[in-house]
């Protein structure tokens, strides 16, 4: 299948580091994928927060692209492209990642090359597969002496936030769909209503039954709507945060954290038993062998240098990325939960307006 | 056990609720249930008749009355020949707990897995939910008796005083496996007839308009009340998912950082509040909608019943007249045939005119408990819509300004 769904990516800005006020470019899914894991093999691993991209979907993109033109084609298109954006201005608010080379081209370049490490399983999927694995191997061989006592709370918080997102995201995801639900058995009603009004046989009730099957098909809509605004604000937003909080915890900063203090730590071991070596050199007559030692010495008393600046470059960065997380969670959802609630209200102001239209009708029937 | 209520506001598809009609010698009559016991497998109700009909012993009298004993005398009432041009106002449903016990049961299965305040909240709802039902079966039973008692003829039947003034156990036994299988049959010859006599075009315009109206309606009113559960399914069903929320910002209030938790807690007490009007707003779309088209699903077939007996007597009676013709002309038993004959003749008219008038009156009842059920309909929904838009309204006005 050469078809594929192209999305365009419109850009407005002032920053001096576009050549262009205003532009617009194509880009495919695997572009975004590609973008994204650019993005995280370069600062990942220093403890950066990159956001992860949208999952990939094999089902739902084989659909749309057999050309199947329905409904449901039409909303997996929306979602994709609502999460592509979403991802987009989370990438861009980022002050480091929004100076990358490769965010430029991709916001500027009318043609990119194909990305092709996008693997037939999503970045997210792999995560999963291995992530048991390496979460298991991790507990028991990696048992970090975290003196500092922010880490191991930070460590907690996101644990907890992680159960109780996901939590709450299973429960809005059910509202989701009891909603549409809804939205479809209503609908169904107004008709049989109708069909009942049709056959009633005094005119005045008749009449009555017909406004009632009216009413009832414009509240069908009501709630589809108000199922969009569920999802697409609420589920969205707390399906994207448990994304977000993956990328923090597991493969994420947290543990190259962990990871780049073992590599101090084993540069350290590693010179205490070159120096120990060199200890016994000092007794045997072997000048050349004395002076590899202290050679060698001298390069890990070098990386052990290193070691211990990335690994308080990587505590540095993590602490500033955690505080900027956290503001950055605590804008979004309040912004876009005050946004559902005014969802909520729009929906019963109508709901108002319907009955209040059809309460005469009742009453006139006599 | 629950106990203990009225059931007065439940009593709504009878209108007018003719308690207190004259009947001749000034008499009165008037029923209702006053107290209701659940138990395990079964409900007790407490029938209190008020009457000065000069047959009962007392003014005033109690007597306590379970379901099978009310199904006893609604079949009376369908046996009994002189009301075969009466609607018989149809019997009241078994009640049944069975969905709710369920739900209770599995509730109780899955304490482990949910927040000890999430269980206390869910079990409320439940409880609630199955004292609603309760309410309903009350009222189903007692709107019944309410429509004999209003009914001119069938409010002096016999069986009904003895109903309403026997203070022992009527032991009438659920039917067993026999009876069942004869009601079986009965029911599968009747609708085979029912085909064959609906086929037969009516001479009278107003039975044939009856009679097509009837069909038709009856099955709308099937497949209306059949869409209205299923909606108001969905819609508990989404009051259901709210509470969940509710609770989970609950706990992510409790937990989070400073500048979130206050503003979980405000969302998590207003999807507390909002999930409340939901829950009440499903039920009272049960309660004036899915209950009126439920009760004229059974009133439209019990209508039916009595057009189909109508059928089978002008069946009879012309059956009756050929029966008399040919007796004429083979000049044989012509007495006999001529009795016959005027034995349909007479049962036949006596219910085409009490017919006639009950279909009527079937019509004026249903007018009026539509009206007022969707005029007490679209008052809740507003009213719980205000409701509920002030609850959001003032929500979002204290997010908004701590923000």
């Amino acid at each position: 299948m050469n078809a594929y769904m192209a999305y365009k990516v419109s850009t407005k800005t002032s920053l001096s580091v576009f050549k262009q006020r205003d532009f617009s470019v194509k880009r495919r899914f695997s572009d975004f994928l590609g973008l994204h894991s650019k993005l995280a093999s370069k600062y990942l691993h220093i403890g950066y927060i990159v956001p992860p991209a949208p999952e990939k979907s094999i089902v739902g993109m084989t659909k749309v692209k057999v050309g199947k033109e329905d409904q449901s084609s039409n909303e997996f298109v929306e979602k994709r492209r609502s999460a592509l954006e979403r991802y987009l201005m989370r990438t861009v608010k980022h002050p480091i990642l929004l100076k990358d080379p490769d965010v430029l081209q991709f916001l500027e370049n009318s043609e990119l090359p194909r990305a092709v490490n996008t693997q037939a399983l999503s970045s997210a999927g792999i995560l999963r597969m291995v992530n048991k694995a390496a979460d298991a191997v991790n507990k028991m061989t990696i048992k970090m002496n975290e003196s500092d006592a922010w880490f191991e709370e930070k460590q907690q918080h996101f644990e907890n936030l992680d159960v109780q997102l996901r939590k709450l995201h299973a429960s809005v995801e059910s509202l989701v769909c009891h909603r549409k639900e809804l939205s479809v058995n209503t609908a169904q009603f107004a008709k049989s209503a109708a069909m009942l009004g049709n056959s009633e046989d005094h005119t005045a009730l008749s009449r009555a039954l017909s406004q009632l099957a009216e009413v009832e098909e414009k509240i069908d809509q009501l709630h589809q709507d108000q199922a969009n605004a569920d999802f697409y604000l609420f589920s969205e937003l707390l399906g994207d945060y448990v994304r977000l909080i993956t990328a923090v915890k597991v493969r994420g900063v947290f543990d190259h954290r962990i990871k780049t203090w073992q590599k101090w730590q084993d540069s350290q071991v590693l010179l205490l038993k070159k120096r120990e070596a060199e200890a016994k050199l000092q007794f045997t007559n072997k000048p050349d062998k004395l002076q590899q030692a202290k050679d060698e010495i001298k390069e890990l008393e070098g990386k052990v240098q290193q070691g211990e600046r990335d690994f308080e470059q990587i505590s540095k960065i993590i602490r500033k990325e955690v505080g900027r997380f956290e503001k950055e969670r605590v804008k979004d959802f309040k912004t876009i939960i005050v946004k559902y609630l005014e969802s909520l209200v729009q929906t019963q102001q109508q709901l108002i307006k319907y009955w209040e239209a059809f309460l005469p009708e009742a009453k006139a029937i006599s | 056990m629950l106990k203990g209520f009225r059931s007065h506001d439940l009593c709504v598809l009878l209108q007018p609720r003719a308690m207190n009609v004259d009947l001749e010698m000034d008499a009165t009559l008037q029923v209702d249930i006053s107290d209701a016991l659940s138990e395990r497998d079964k409900v007790k109700f407490t029938v209190h008749t008020k009457s000065t009909l000069p047959n009962f012993k007392q003014n005033e009298f109690s007597v306590v009355r379970q379901h099978e004993e009310f199904i006893w005398l609604h079949d009376s009432f369908i046996e009994n020949e002189d009301y075969a041009g009466y609607i018989i106002p149809p019997a009241p449903p078994r009640p049944d707990f069975d969905a709710s016990r369920e739900k209770l049961q599995k509730l109780g299965e899955g304490e482990g897995s949910m927040t000890k305040e999430e269980f206390t909240k869910m079990k409320q709802e439940l409880e609630a939910e199955y004292l609603a039902i309760f309410k309903k079966t009350v009222a189903m039973h007692e709107v019944f008796l309410c429509r004999v008692a209003a009914h001119p003829v069938l409010r002096k039947d016999l069986n009904f005083h003895v109903f309403l003034e026997y203070n022992q156990d009527l032991s009438v036994r659920g039917k067993n496996k026999k009876e069942k299988l004869e009601d079986f049959f009965k029911n599968v010859v009747k609708s085979a007839d029912g085909v064959l006599v609906a086929g037969v075009k009516d001479v009278d315009d107003f039975f044939e308009h009856e009679k097509t109206f009837l069909l038709e309606y009856h099955n709308r009113v099937k497949d209306a009340s059949a869409k209205c559960d299923r909606m108001i399914r969905s819609h508990k069903n989404a009051a259901d998912d709210m509470n969940r929320i509710a609770s989970s910002l609950y706990t992510l209030g409790t937990q989070d950082s400073m500048d979130l938790c206050k503003f979980f807690l405000k969302v998590s007490e207003l999807f507390d509040k909002t999930r409340k009007v939901e829950a009440r707003v499903a039920a009272d779309e049960d309660l004036k909608l899915a209950d009126l088209l439920k009760y004229y699903l059974r009133e439209s077939q019990a209508a039916k019943d009595l057009l189909y007996r109508r059928s089978r007597a002008l069946v009879d009676y012309e059956n009756a007249n050929k029966g008399l013709d040919k007796a004429r002309a083979k000049n044989r038993d012509v007495l006999q045939a001529e009795t016959s004959q005027q034995l349909c003749c007479h049962k036949f008219e006596k219910i085409s005119e009490s017919a006639k008038q009950e279909l009527i009156d079937f019509k004026t009842r249903r007018v009026a408990a539509f009206r007022k059920n969707l005029v007490e309909l679209a008052e809740l929904e507003l009213k719980h819509a205000k409701g509920n838009l002030q609850l959001l309204q003032s929500c979002v006005g204290v997010l908004n300004s701590n923000t």
